[in-house]
């Protein structure tokens, strides 16, 4: 394999392990926000104990995605320096005021938002908290920035090959940002929203039947059912979006080689990016014409069209762009059926988290992290989409990739992926851990009331 | 903005300045963790507990300046970032490891089940011993330019070994500011050990730099820097002369003097590092770069400027908070 391949499954490996901690501490510090407002609210101390289970897995994964994204800030130099030779005077700014504006909020809030509850008064606690959840989604939002601009770039001029900016406004409000933004924030919610109800059926299941997690259950449920028809309909905004901008991603997203009308929406097919056709192909006829345009006899784009007269495909491998797009969609549809009849479930008879059957517990165990499989299969459907470009139409990832030796990238590459296998082993073990002990005691202990010795004695053994 | 003069000259010298700056703040502030973090072996399981309390709050803060000083380097002079990067490819990534580590081992080794504590007490270990390693290293290499031969490998070695003696110093100067008791007496014992390798490394990178370079060497000693600059060598000399008396008389019995051997130890790292930012400027690749042929445009940096001045302040402000919030001797980190 060569330098460009490795660095490329390197960065892919990194940015993949990285995205799945900001996806869970995204929403999860707005979660622990609504508990610690309820309780403010209410003085009812089943919130206080959501928050002290939830803030261990926030503080957990907040680690978990500051170390991995101090990597990726580094593999800029050290695998791509073309990105930054060439669109670095647009990339840059937005970079920076993702650090300044974000990343120093959180991290510095977050000191005391873990451990300053007993220190500093309960409002600022509670300010601690808000700045913190807004800190990472200021974050999510230069991040997103920059991505989005480098799929759909606007705003810049080019001189002599390096981007120069000419429009701030048109830079961070470039065509396909609004939808990328809500898209990952829905995406996030939902994530937290089953990652707290696959955790809390987990509790249940072990007889851990306490206030607390009957709350978090119940925010996480109704949460999930909100969220997910939205997070469908923004999708598809963001679809049309890409079809507008994009317009090959989309036909690599539906299998679809040859431009036209009545085109079908492909159920399953083994595309062959060789031959250029589509094997064993299941589909339902005029599908994609209906979707994409709304309309039977809409055109959709082919992805013939992206081949230049000399040969040169300037569209991506078909095969990973179809499948990983299906598998979103897949997981997004068994999140609407599993969160609805969850909703429904609690709702009838007024049983509320009583009401749900083992079954249903045992289920959404199982979806405990199917928003993580949902945002990666997003996430790789939108980047692989993109190539071979890394800026669009502006800088292909072979220009911007560096000189080391392939050797080097990959002896770099094996230790990463050992070392994130081993880590993503330990925080689901760790989560599982932690919801056992919880459920062997713990949240008994901390619902009495705080000042009390014993009860002291004990949290300090537990923190 | 032609008030100030010429663009493409003062914003370069400004963003070498705030990049040297959080590169100093990140130094002394993860040195003072990593140190800590490094020492951990030589003490029981109750005091390594003590010892990850009293960094717990400010870690994931103190890292956030290195984000920003790569992040300066990266958003300011993108051409010296790729060559910085790649001629240190490896040792980047041994440091990346590090940080990993022992980021992900402060949450681990508390949450773990107990009898994996030990494990992840390993890991915290390790990955700080790598860090300060790889950084040492980076250091040395720097210095000599950023090539690789045999001389330059093994000076990038010592230097990797003094700087991480360095930053176990300031973590045993910020142990001695932050714990009481034997803690603290083993602390004491800690940075008069670490205070021969803090001189040691600082005379070996001062003798080596201008040796490697006649640039820098005539930089220090033509007449009248060589007197001007007089000050910073006697200073240093003058702190690590009161460090090593002072550590002798501490801890004091009303621990009064707890906070100098840090506040010294921060001022001694200050003042080396003023060094070897005059012997370096204007090159940020040395010999090879200039920061003004390596700035980003004058209207991107413009705009990074602009957030810069507004937001630097908050952060510098808000860190102090964080800092007088978790203020006093380490207690046990607790979430309620």
């Amino acid at each position: 394999m060569d330098t460009l391949l490795l660095s490329r499954i390197q960065f892919g490996a990194n940015i993949s392990f990285h995205i799945l901690f900001p996806t869970i501490t995204i929403a999860l510090g707005w979660v622990l926000l609504f508990f610690k407002l309820r309780f403010s609210r209410t003085g009812d101390t089943k919130w206080m104990d959501a928050y002290r289970f939830w803030v261990k897995i926030f503080a957990l994964s907040f680690a978990m995605g500051v170390v991995s994204g101090i990597t990726m800030s580094f593999q800029f130099g050290t695998n791509w320096p073309g990105f930054m030779e060439r669109v670095g005077n647009i990339a840059g700014p937005l970079l920076a005021y993702e650090i300044m504006t974000a990343f120093f909020l959180e991290a510095v809030f977050l000191g005391i938002m873990l451990f300053g509850a007993s220190r500093v008064p309960s409002w600022v606690h509670t300010g601690a908290t808000f700045l913190v959840a807004f800190g990472t989604t200021v974050s999510t939002f230069w991040i997103i920035v920059l991505n989005s601009w480098m799929h759909t770039p606007a705003g810049f001029e080019l001189r002599d090959g390096v981007a120069h900016a000419t429009d701030w406004m048109a830079i961070i409000f470039n065509p396909s940002m609004p939808y990328r933004f809500f898209h990952m924030l829905l995406a996030s919610g939902l994530t937290v929203a089953f990652v707290i109800a696959g955790i809390s059926a987990f509790r249940l299941l072990l007889a851990d039947r306490t206030d607390g997690v009957r709350a978090a259950m119940k925010t996480a449920l109704v949460l999930a059912a909100t969220l997910i028809p939205v997070q469908i309909f923004v999708g598809d905004l963001h679809g049309l979006n890409t079809l507008e901008h994009q317009p090959q991603k989309v036909a690599a997203m539906e299998g679809n080689w040859e431009t036209g009308p009545n085109v079908p929406l492909i159920l399953f097919a083994i595309p062959d990016d060789e031959t250029r056709t589509n094997h064993f192909e299941i589909s339902i006829p005029g599908g994609a014409s209906l979707i994409l345009t709304h309309s039977f006899d809409g055109v959709v784009p082919g992805l013939n069209d992206f081949v230049d007269e000399d040969g040169t495909i300037n569209h991506p491998r078909v095969a990973p762009v179809f499948w990983s797009f299906r598998v979103m969609v897949g997981t997004g549809l068994a999140m609407l059926a599993i969160s609805w009849l969850a909703v429904f479930l609690m709702a009838r008879k007024r049983r509320g988290v009583d009401g749900l059957p083992k079954v249903m517990l045992i289920g959404l165990v199982g979806m405990t992290f199917s928003g993580w499989l949902a945002t990666l299969a997003g996430w790789y459907t939108t980047e692989i989409g993109r190539q071979p470009w890394l800026v669009q139409d502006v800088l292909t990832t072979a220009e911007a990739v560096a000189t080391v030796p392939a050797g080097m990238v990959l002896s770099t590459l094996l230790v990463y992926l050992a070392i994130y296998g081993l880590l993503l082993f330990a925080y689901i073990s760790v989560i599982f851990y932690l919801a056992r002990k919880a459920a062997h005691g713990e949240a008994v202990s901390a619902a009495e009331p705080r000042g009390h010795a014993a009860t002291l004695g004990k949290l300090a053994e537990q923190a | 903005m032609e008030l100030f003069g010429n663009p493409a000259e003062w914003l370069p010298i400004t963003f070498a300045a705030l990049m040297g700056l959080s590169i100093l703040i990140y130094v002394v502030l993860d040195g003072f963790d990593l140190g800590v973090g490094v020492l951990t072996p030589l003490v029981g399981d109750k005091e390594k507990d003590r010892m990850v309390a009293s960094i717990g709050p400010f870690w994931d803060a103190n890292e956030t300046w290195l984000v920003m000083a790569i992040g300066i380097l990266l958003v300011a002079f993108p051409t010296a970032h790729g060559y910085i990067l790649q001629a240190l490819y490896l040792p980047v990534a041994v440091m990346l490891i590090g940080l990993i580590l022992r980021g992900v081992a402060f949450e681990f080794r508390a949450k773990a089940p107990a009898h994996l504590k030990p494990a992840w007490n390993k890991a915290f270990f390790a990955g700080s011993l790598m860090t300060s390693l790889s950084q040492g290293f980076m250091l040395g290499l720097y210095v000599m330019g950023l090539e690789y031969t045999l001389f330059t490998t093994l000076f990038a070695c010592i230097t990797a070994v003094f700087l991480t003696v360095g930053y176990s110093f300031i973590g045993a100067t910020w142990l001695i500011l932050k714990t009481e008791g034997e803690l603290q007496r083993k602390s004491v014992e800690w940075a008069k050990g670490g205070i021969w390798g803090l001189m040691l490394g600082m005379a070996a990178i001062s003798l080596a730099t201008p040796f490697v370079s006649p640039r820098i060497f005539d930089k220090w000693f033509s007449f009248p820097e060589a007197v001007l600059l007089m000050p910073l060598p006697l200073m240093s000399a003058g702190l690590v002369l009161l460090l090593w008396i002072g550590l002798r008389r501490l801890p004091t019995a009303d621990d009064s003097f707890a906070w100098f051997p840090f506040a010294a130890g921060t001022s001694v790292f200050s003042l080396a590092f003023c060094g070897l930012a005059y012997s370096f400027y204007p090159y940020v690749v040395p010999e090879k770069l200039t920061i003004y042929e390596s700035a980003a445009a004058p209207e991107s940096l413009i705009i990074i400027l602009a957030g810069t001045a507004i937001v630097l302040p908050t952060i510098i402000g808000y860190s102090i908070l964080a800092y007088t919030v978790f203020r006093g001797k380490a207690r046990e980190l607790r979430y309620d």
